[in-house]
């Protein structure tokens, strides 16, 4: 791997860093609440590594201004990460396939339809000349966020109830008080 | 109607949740939610009854086809679990009124409900889904209610319980997300049975290529999902959140947490391995049988001692859990039908064991106010059914013939030597022993100790309780008798799982 | 319209002969407040049992082989029931004890003011339950759920007292049977399967084919052979024979019925039937045609029986405690009929399998006996019984009788299932086996008769015992059985011949 094939794939390397810093301070930490913060970086680094795979260079938000007519020509995927680029390359020729399936059937749903999913399937496709970002991995971020900001209230409104009853955040003085009233 | 159970499934439960919140009522919301869970079992029959008579079915969501939009999948398998599943969540919630009251505060009830909703929602988005994403979505709306629900707990232990519980699923949803992301990134698709059909082709055209067949994001997802589902099945030694989740979760909760939910996450896991990734990659490719077959034996072998010297009957279950889940993987990685019907029946008869189990301790702990050995002395004179009922499904957990124990545990056996693993046949029978040793324990408290102070003046639990508990520890029995519709199902199940490995064709892919 | 004789067909008879102790369990369960209904419906239960067996009986020794088929508990493994003489011998032994038991079980329960009377009579059924549907299993899945159900349902009965000890001896004996039977004949049945491809138990034995086809070695076999005779933990082959003396913690009816005759008979009744119809007595006793270098498989097994004999014996010596002798003599006993498996001729399988039967009567007679004096003067140990037999003269004559029966001696039954043993054990060339049986017998004679004899002694200086006979519901059984030991002698060409065919490749 050459210099740049390695700061070419920055995106995981940042992906990476985040990941490793959250996943250290989730394990390392015996505050609580850092805990929990570091599970926040943990899962963020996970958005970003959608987010980039979904990122088209100079693509623009995948809006269909006008129906009917299809293109016989579909794009090539702009992918973004070096290591992945040969499978995605295989996958974009089943994507064909998929389409020519939906050419054949010469319906107007179906074939916006197989464009979008076109779209969905590679890191970006071309509509009429226009070259689209995917949607879906913000998408699924959206959702995964909501489930992340929902884990992390409920944490917290947890740590809440245990600072209520231990007074203290500390894990090991949790653990400790416990162990006293073992004994 | 008919054809939409599918969605009714989840949409039923779903909505009931927040109806339930935001009626705020703490009269409505047993009634309410009785109705409802009591429905989904009726759906989740039907659905099973059309299988068996029709096949598998695919329900599109919103008409969008498949693989572009969100397909529900319901075939032997899913079928099958979608229905042990909603069944002891209908039975665990009838059961549980006098149980709540005396543990969870009045003013809580309704949000107990409606969290109780939502994690059985969750568990059955989990099974019903064809599409991995919304497998995660799902697997965090069972997760973030179950940890809310084990927070209800009656000590002040049961927060931080919970709270591990969180950050260790939480983990464990994150690992398995990082791997929906790589395959995506791979074959730009969500839709399981296409996941699985087009990373086929890529290995096909590798090979054509002289690459190696498998590439390295295949590998590495695969790795992160197992690691998160891992988490989530509690395997040895990714367990340690469970015991005490259990131990200090309010003891409906438990009930049916322990029925349910890792079992879930068993059948997300046969999902992952038989349906998208092949057990040719799994097993043969990845070590992951051995692997599993070493975690599961160390696992049942640790836990299993654990729970002999466990001090409290919630936590002496919870290693039995623990120990159980190695028994369902060691049938899974044998990837044969008999091994892999052992362990999709297991399942099942472990649910309904431990589920009835835990039910018992429930009935232990309204009267006694505690679950630890030492209160239950003596208990079987005073509480004689109660305890009558833990000696039958102790038999079942050990695997004593006419019990549902006894059939998962001969499947495996013979899958095992089928399989020519010599030395997994004996170390899961002697294993097996360890079970007696602490199911006995028990026993032998209840009947030959002096009854303890709390035992003297227990008496026999309502029979609200008793008769929900008697039904599963009666099911037990019935399906260590009669197995048409368990191990019947559960080998069908395996048949075509096995087969979809074969042919390359999902189910659902094209419905 | 079906009339009632078509009705009671052999097949029929099969599953009403299962279903007539489970009857009794509802109905003792039903009457539990009513002790005197209670015990009638198991009397009249138990009479009718024995009735519709002896019937049963007639058609399977005339040549008959009647089977009923219950279900599949699981894809080719199926609860299903084929009478052959073997089997029906052990229900004829078991159900017509029971009869006799139940009569002496209600005399001494309620000499003794015992408690939980309700559960023991309602375990005691589902063991008879477990009896009869061992001797009657068509494959070796269906005996081992029996066999399982039985080791369940009279743990109850062996922790009767619910005090510390019962709770030590049944630890004991739940541990040592589940524990065999979980680890070594589970897996045998497991093995075997995936051998065989068949559970079913077929005259001539299924392992034979397998045997040919080379999927299993001699060694192998020897080592299965092994799974299945240590397995059978009920059949108390040393080491693993700690579970029948500590069984003796439970009330003599139980230890009389269960622990002189259906547990451990089902223990021994097993191994014949894995012996005969699963492994095939050619193949073990190398007298296969087809099958070549295989003697010596079974030899070890013989020589451990042996042991067995001659040290349960000795041990036996030891012990002053009446019930704790009467164990350790079973445990001798019980390894004859083993080793007539073992040897695997028709002489000494025949001679196994006729051994169920004449131990069995003399040793209940020897329970009942022990019981009747426990009730009647509260004496555990021999070494008080000194002079008792002045005040209870049937008691110890009929233990006298039955002794002879044990030992082996001429007007006793168990001469003649010795004789064959001892025939057997020549057939196979083992001298040192036959010396064997030779010395047990003398062990016996030294730790049996004394008892009887020195009863009737006068006490050293001691005033003549004032103790009197046992009620009349616990002397009466133990002196039928004490007759039926010695009937049993005369009866033994008749044994034979019913046993025979077993024996026999075409026995069908």
């Amino acid at each position: 791997m050459t210099l740049e094939d390695a700061l070419g794939l920055y995106s995981y390397w940042i992906v990476i860093f985040l990941m490793m810093t959250g996943f250290y301070i989730v394990i390392s930490g015996k505050n609580l609440i850092k805990t929990i913060i570091g599970l926040n970086i943990f899962q963020t680094s996970v958005f970003l590594l959608y987010i980039t795979m979904g990122k088209v260079q100079g693509g623009t938000a995948p809006i269909l201004r006008d129906g009917g007519g299809h293109s016989d020509h579909h794009g090539e995927g702009h992918n973004h990460g070096g290591e992945h680029g040969e499978a995605i390359h295989q996958g974009s020729e089943h994507g064909s396939v998929v389409v020519d399936h939906a050419v054949q059937q010469a319906s107007f749903t179906e074939d916006v339809i197989a464009t979008v999913g076109e779209a969905a399937a590679h890191s970006g496709a071309e509509y009429q000349g226009v070259l689209y970002t995917n949607p879906l991995p913000s998408v699924l971020m959206l959702t995964a966020i909501v489930v992340g900001i929902a884990t992390t209230a409920l944490a917290l409104a947890l740590i809440v109830r245990i600072r209520e009853e231990y007074g203290t955040i500390e894990e090991d003085e949790i653990l400790a008080i416990d162990r006293k009233s073992d004994s | 109607m008919i054809d939409q159970l599918p969605i009714l499934l989840i949409i039923i439960p779903l909505f009931a949740a927040p109806l339930l919140v935001l009626l705020g009522s703490r009269h409505l919301a047993l009634p309410i939610s009785l109705a409802v869970v009591w429905s989904v079992f009726g759906i989740s029959v039907a659905l099973l009854c059309r299988v068996i008579q029709n096949g598998p079915i695919g329900y599109e969501l919103g008409g969008w086809p498949s693989p572009y939009g969100i397909v529900y999948v319901i075939d032997y398998l899913s079928s099958f679990v979608m229905m042990f599943v909603s069944a002891l969540g209908a039975i665990v919630l009838t059961y549980a009124p006098p149980s709540i009251k005396q543990e969870i505060p009045f003013s809580k009830h309704y949000l107990f409900y409606a969290c109780y909703l939502l994690c059985l929602t969750g568990l059955l988005g989990m099974c019903i889904t064809g599409d991995l994403f919304n497998v995660f979505v799902f697997l965090e709306i069972s997760s973030l209610s179950s940890y809310a629900l084990i927070s209800l707990g009656k000590t002040r232990r049961a927060p931080l319980a919970a709270l591990h519980y969180l950050i260790f699923g939480t983990i464990g949803a994150t690992f398995f997300l990082i791997g929906i992301g790589l395959l995506y990134q791979m074959t730009g698709t969500l839709n399981m049975a296409d996941i699985g059909r087009r990373l086929s082709e890529v290995r096909a055209e590798r090979l054509l290529a002289g690459l190696t067949q498998f590439s390295r994001t295949e590998l590495v997802a695969f790795a992160f999902m197992t690691v998160g589902l891992s988490i989530k099945m509690a395997v040895f030694p990714l367990h340690t959140w469970l015991p005490n989740a259990y131990a200090y979760a309010p003891s409906v909760v438990t009930g049916f947490i322990a029925a349910t939910a890792t079992k879930v996450s068993v059948y997300a896991f046969i999902r992952l391995v038989y349906g998208i990734f092949t057990p040719n990659f799994a097993f043969e490719t990845m070590p992951l049988d051995t692997a599993l077959m070493i975690f599961s034996l160390i696992g049942i072998f640790v836990a299993s001692v654990a729970a002999i010297y466990q001090t409290d009957v919630k936590r002496l279950l919870a290693y039995s859990s623990v120990a159980q889940i190695g028994y369902m993987l060691l049938g899974i990685s044998m990837s044969n039908v008999d091994g892999l019907t052992a362990g999709i029946v297991h399942m099942f008869n472990h649910a309904l064991i431990k589920g009835g189990l835990f039910m018992v301790v429930g009935c232990f702990a309204l009267r006694l106010g505690s679950v630890k050995l030492d209160d239950l002395r003596g208990a079987g004179k005073t509480m004689p059914l109660t305890s009558l009922a833990w000696v039958i499904g102790g038999l079942g957990l050990i695997g004593v013939p006419m019990t549902a124990g006894f059939i998962s545990k001969w499947l495996l056996l013979t899958a095992a030597l089928e399989h020519d693993w010599w030395p997994v046949a004996v170390l899961m029978l002697l294993s097996s022993l360890l079970a007696v040793v602490y199911v006995w324990r028990v026993v032998e408290l209840l009947y030959f100790s002096e009854p303890s102070d709390k035992a003297k003046r227990a008496k026999e639990a309502p029979a609200l309780m008793l008769i929900p508990t008697y039904i599963v520890i009666a099911a037990t029995v019935v399906f260590g008798c009669w197995t048409v519709y368990s191990a019947g199902l559960a080998q069908k199940a395996a048949l075509a799982l096995l087969a979809i490995t074969e042919s390359g064709i999902a189910p659902g892919g094209t419905p | 319209m079906i009339s009632p004789i078509a009705f009671l067909n052999p097949e029929n008879m099969i599953w009403i002969s299962l279903a007539l102790p489970l009857l009794a369990v509802v109905l003792i369960f039903l009457f539990g407040k009513m002790p005197n209904i209670r015990e009638a419906c198991t009397i009249g239960i138990s009479v009718v049992l024995f009735g519709v067996i002896c019937s049963l009986a007639s058609h399977v020794f005339a040549g008959e082989r009647p089977t009923w088929r219950l279900s599949e508990m699981l894809p080719g493994f199926e609860i299903a029931f084929t009478v052959e003489p073997l089997g029906m011998l052990f229900a004829l032994v078991a159900s017509g004890l029971w009869i006799l038991t139940t009569i002496y079980a209600i005399g001494y329960m309620r000499g003794h003011h015992e408690i939980n009377q309700t559960r023991f009579f309602a375990c005691f059924a589902i063991a008879i339950f477990a009896a009869l549907s061992a001797a009657f299993a068509k494959n070796l899945f269906t005996l081992f759920v029996a066999y399982e159900v039985m080791t369940v349902s009279t743990y109850p009965l062996v922790t009767h007292h619910g005090n510390e000890e019962a709770k030590q001896g049944g630890r004991v004996y739940l541990g040592i049977l589940l524990g065999t039977s979980v680890a070594f004949f589970m897996l045998a049945i497991a093995w075997t399967w995936s051998v065989a491809g068949t559970l079913d138990f077929t005259p001539g034995g299924i392992l034979t084919q397998a045997s040919l086809d080379g999927k299993i070695t001699n060694m192998q076999l020897s080592i299965l052979l092994g799974l299945f005779a240590f397995g059978i933990g009920k059949a108390a082959l040393m080491p693993f024979h700690r579970w029948l003396p500590a069984a003796m913690v439970a009330p003599t009816p139980v230890s009389a019925l269960l622990h002189a005759v259906a547990v451990v008979k089902v223990g021994v009744f097993s191994i014949l039937k894995v012996v005969v119809y699963i492994f095939g007595i050619d193949l073990i006793g190398g007298t296969h045609l087809d099958v070549t270098n295989q003697t010596g498989m079974s030899d070890w097994l013989c020589y451990l029986a042996g042991a067995s004999i001659l040290l349960a014996s000795l041990v036996a010596m030891t012990k002053d405690n009446l019930k704790a002798r009467l164990a350790y003599s079973t445990i001798s006993q019980l390894s004859y009929i083993t080793l007539g498996a073992a040897l695997a001729t028709t002489d000494s399988v025949i001679g196994g399998g006729m051994h169920i039967a004449m131990h069995a009567v003399g040793k209940i007679t020897l329970f009942f006996c022990a019981g009747a004096i426990y009730v009647g003067a509260h004496k555990k140990n021999i070494s008080d019984m000194r002079g008792l037999g002045r005040a209870m003269p049937f008691t110890m004559g009929a233990f006298l009788i039955a002794s002879l029966c044990i030992i082996g001696i001429p007007p006793g039954g168990g001469a003649w299932s010795k004789m064959f043993l001892a025939i057997g054990a020549a057939e196979r060339g083992h001298s040192f086996l036959i010396a064997a049986l030779m010395i047990s017998s003398l062990l016996n004679i030294a730790y049996l008769v004394p008892i009887p004899i020195l009863s009737f002694m006068t006490p050293k200086g001691q005033e003549p015992l004032k103790y009197k006979e046992a009620p009349l519901m616990c002397v009466v059984p133990l002196c039928i059985t004490a007759v039926g030991s010695v009937a049993l002698f005369f009866f033994a060409d008749q044994i034979y011949a019913w046993l025979l065919p077993i024996t026999t490749i075409s026995g069908n």
